[in-house]
């Protein structure tokens, strides 16, 4: 038993290593100060996302934090013993996983006993790691939010929603490659969410949306800064370290 | 000389090692002093994490140097991935380059240093700026993104120039002994660790000059620096950090002209034109943090930010330390 968790630890610290990951909060420390159980909600562009997560979390919190992955992708063969056996994973229906226009749909609608089950993962005292836009993008971008992260959040408004933001995961191994190429990433846990008892699907879906999208704008790395055109521009830091 | 050998360390190899060591042990202590007395502010941590970063570069180095020619070249092959990572990690490109990229970063390098590692002059020199060059934006136009093309095609370019061509030149240092020696056409294609001790001396004398200017030009800068050479670029160079830093990283280098096969006039000639070529690119790295709105190309290295961050001067120094020894001594 020890012997695998601290063959699980390396491994943690193996992907950690290769994805070239800094983990902070939303702050900018690298303290982290998570709560003991939470929903842990991420952007999507890659298969690397719910590896990183997992090796980013601390080791007590790590091993009870589930990934929720798709049973279609991750549901057979050496994927499933991968996901099952050493990440523990939550294998889940994708939602209309059988019918390309509906996954495209933003209809929110989820296979029947989906949350149910993921509710009983919570029930059950476990971290669920998912990702709310239910399949990959591209990476500099974040799609509208499935309903299901509200749903579990009214299920258990004891457990905290804590929001992760992946930056430059999506670079290093995007949809469709199969070489991953090292990058340095970022994995920012953000201030836990919780559910308004008055709020709305939309308006909580849509406030848990916008903490990843204003931490993708502030730590992915493709995006020019602004070109200011008087020329010369005012030192923008002053603690910058040019010195060796 | 005694007769003294470890891998590509002699005895002369030692004493520079040795001062380097002297060197660190009086920043050690002074940091401590300072750390006593000003208690434990954020400068003195860094500081203190800069210095212990210099203790595992210079054990580092030391330790390759001893295992020979192979471990010194993987080790720099090992720097141009990880500079490269950093590199990329900030350039504009997207998902159409992910193929372009893993000939960037896994094929490419790999070549380059076996062709560096063969002693094959020919080919090394030209490998990166022929080939690569004309490669990589053909397979990328294949790709068919062509939004950013240019951008992408010369940022990518420039990480190939950077973080792999310019900085194989150091350990390329190794075969020159050989071909001063023996002449160029004897030196194409000699044994790895032909070199021997001598080139372990040009690689130390570069990198000592080359970093020593590094914390000269920052001691000279922190102490009289008045007047700003680029202030939209980086604050912290000034013309008498600039000029202070180099004449003394000149003189440092005539003065280790015992240990090269160098005049000492020589000696603190390659010094000054290394030390100019470091400041230069320190500047250009400095440029492009400031474009990219970043402080530092990384976190690897403790109190000094990325591989970059460290190497950023070596990069420009190394290609014209190679080619005028080449040009002057065989």
């Amino acid at each position: 038993m020890n012997v695998g968790r601290a063959s699980r630890r390396s491994l943690a610290k193996l992907i950690s290593a290769f994805a070239g990951a800094r983990v902070v909060s939303a702050a900018g420390d690298s303290e982290l100060d998570l709560p003991g159980q939470a929903i842990y909600y991420a952007n999507h562009s890659s298969h690397l996302d719910f590896l990183t997560i997992w090796a980013a979390l601390p080791a007590g919190l790590q091993q009870r934090a589930r990934p929720v992955a798709a049973k279609d992708y991750w549901g057979s063969g050496v994927r499933k013993a991968f996901a099952e056996q050493i990440f523990n994973a939550y294998l889940v229906e994708r939602h209309g996983s059988s019918s390309r226009r509906q996954r495209t749909s933003d209809s929110g609608v989820s296979p029947k006993g989906q949350v149910e089950g993921m509710a009983e993962v919570l029930a059950a005292g476990d971290s669920l790691i998912i990702f709310p836009e239910g399949t990959r993008g591209d990476g500099d971008t974040i799609a509208q939010f499935h309903g299901g992260l509200y749903k579990l959040a009214r299920l258990h408004p004891e457990v905290p929603v804590v929001p992760v933001t992946l930056a430059n995961l999506g670079r290093i191994l995007p949809k469709g490659a199969v070489i991953p190429v090292p990058h340095l990433s970022t994995v920012i846990f953000g201030e836990p969410l919780h559910l308004d008892p008055e709020e709305d699907r939309q308006t909580f879906l849509a406030r848990a949306r916008e903490v990843l999208v204003e931490g993708l704008a502030k730590h992915q790395g493709t995006q020019s800064p602004p070109i200011q055109d008087d020329g010369v521009s005012a030192p923008r830091s002053q603690d910058r370290q040019d010195n060796p | 000389m005694s007769g003294w050998e470890l891998g590509l360390l002699d005895s002369s190899s030692l004493k520079l090692l040795g001062g380097v060591v002297v060197v660190l042990v009086l920043a050690t202590v002074v940091a401590w002093i300072l750390g006593r007395r000003l208690g434990i502010t954020s400068t003195i941590l860094n500081l203190k994490q800069r210095i212990n970063a210099w203790w595992l570069m210079v054990a580092l180095l030391g330790a390759v140097l001893a295992a020979g020619e192979t471990v010194t070249i993987v080790l720099f092959l090992l720097l141009s991935f990880l500079a490269l990572r950093e590199f990329i990690t900030i350039s504009p490109t997207g998902r159409g380059d992910h193929k372009v990229l893993v000939w960037l970063v896994f094929i490419i390098p790999a070549v380059h240093y076996w062709f560096v590692w063969e002693h094959w002059y020919g080919m090394f020199s030209v490998f990166i700026p022929v080939y690569a060059f004309l490669f990589l934006p053909a397979r990328n136009a294949l790709a068919g993104q062509t939004t950013g093309f240019l951008q992408r095609t010369a940022a990518i370019q420039w990480a190939l120039m950077v973080c792999v061509y310019a900085i194989s030149y150091a350990p390329a240092l190794l075969q020159l002994p050989f071909a001063m020696e023996a002449g160029r056409d004897a030196a194409e294609g000699s044994a790895p660790g032909a070199g021997g001790a001598i080139g372990a001396h040009l690689l130390l004398f570069l990198l000592i000059v080359v970093q020593g200017s590094d914390v000269l030009q920052y001691v000279w800068g922190k102490t009289l620096g008045k007047h700003p050479i680029a202030p939209s670029v980086s604050p912290n160079k000034t013309w008498e950090g600039f000029i202070g830093g180099v004449l003394s990283a000149t003189a440092l280098g005539a003065a280790l002209w015992w240990v090269t096969p160098f005049t000492p006039f020589m000696a603190a000639l390659l010094a000054f034109i290394s030390c100019v070529m470091g400041f230069a690119g320190g500047l250009v790295m400095s440029a492009i943090k400031r474009d990219r709105g970043i402080k530092d190309f990384g976190s690897i290295i403790p109190g000094h930010g990325g591989i970059m961050d460290r190497l950023d001067s070596l990069c420009f120094a190394a290609p014209v330390f190679f080619h005028a020894v080449r040009f002057f001594y065989t």
